[in-house]
């Protein structure tokens, strides 16, 4: 278990990750986030994962990039402008295909879902972050929303 | 009374049997979200908090346009409006984030 020294919350679990979920993104696409996080540094990037979900995977089929709205601390915080998920709702409607996830990165921190991204995580998707600094991404990981923590998913290509 | 669409958000297509949008009657998007939530127990709970008002993080378009920039959840509507649930969607780094990576 993984301790907020704060609230004491668990915020995700390694002990009971199961890797029965996937997340499926082709090389291309982890190409374009990776590019985006670089792009974004020292500021968070954000945006959504559309694809289909299959069982316990979720298949990436493309990537969007959205607004962050927490300008006043874009470093540390994404909120996703709701005008850019209503678009990609809508695309993902055009093309027979849904939301699968979001996307964002941390910079200057490891790639761990935090008590923030636990409060405001939603089931079904996966949660994919990025590890970002000054030399590029160090690291992607994607996680899903179990109960009440996080579990780590498996990437796959 | 009022016939409008609801688009359901993929994390809430669970109540619905996976359907993305569903039909629901009623004059305010308050009544629609009731027919809304009479259809499918316990979808509502996940949308509005226990006095009746959006999520914290929820929120509800009617087209293009945010709720709360309308008249909340008693703004009015049209035959063939669609109403969206667009769950926000947000985090971060915290000092918890540091702390749980070791």
């Amino acid at each position: 278990m993984n301790l907020c020294s704060r609230c004491g919350s668990n915020v995700y679990s390694e002990e009971n990750a199961t890797v029965s979920r996937i997340l499926r993104i082709p090389d291309v696409l982890r190409a374009r986030l990776k590019a985006w996080a670089c792009t974004s540094y020292p500021h968070e990037a954000c945006g959504l994962l559309i694809g289909r979900s299959v069982g316990a995977c979720n298949a990436v089929v493309d990537v969007r990039q959205a607004r962050n709205l927490r300008t006043e601390r874009a470093h540390d915080r994404y909120e996703i402008d709701p005008q850019d998920f209503l678009a990609a709702d809508r695309d993902a409607r055009h093309r027979h295909l849904e939301l699968v996830g979001v996307w964002h990165t941390h910079p200057d921190h490891p790639a761990r879902p935090s008590s923030t991204d636990l409060a405001a995580a939603w089931p079904q998707w996966s949660y994919v972050i990025l590890a970002v600094g000054q030399a590029g991404v160090s690291e992607m990981t994607s996680w899903r929303l179990a109960d009440t923590a996080f579990e780590q998913e498996e990437i796959q290509s | 009374m009022t016939m409008v669409t609801i688009r359901i958000p993929t994390p809430l297509r669970g109540y619905t049997g996976g359907r993305d949008e569903v039909e629901a009657a009623g004059d305010t998007v308050a009544e629609a979200l009731a027919a809304l939530g009479a259809a499918h127990e316990g979808l509502l709970e996940r949308v509005l908090g226990p006095e009746g008002e959006p999520r914290q993080f929820v929120n509800l378009f009617v087209g293009e346009r945010n709720v709360r920039q309308l008249d909340g959840l008693g703004t009015r509507l049209q035959t063939g409006d669609v109403i969206a649930i667009v769950p926000a969607v947000a985090g971060g780094n915290d000092e918890c984030e540091g702390k749980a990576a070791g």
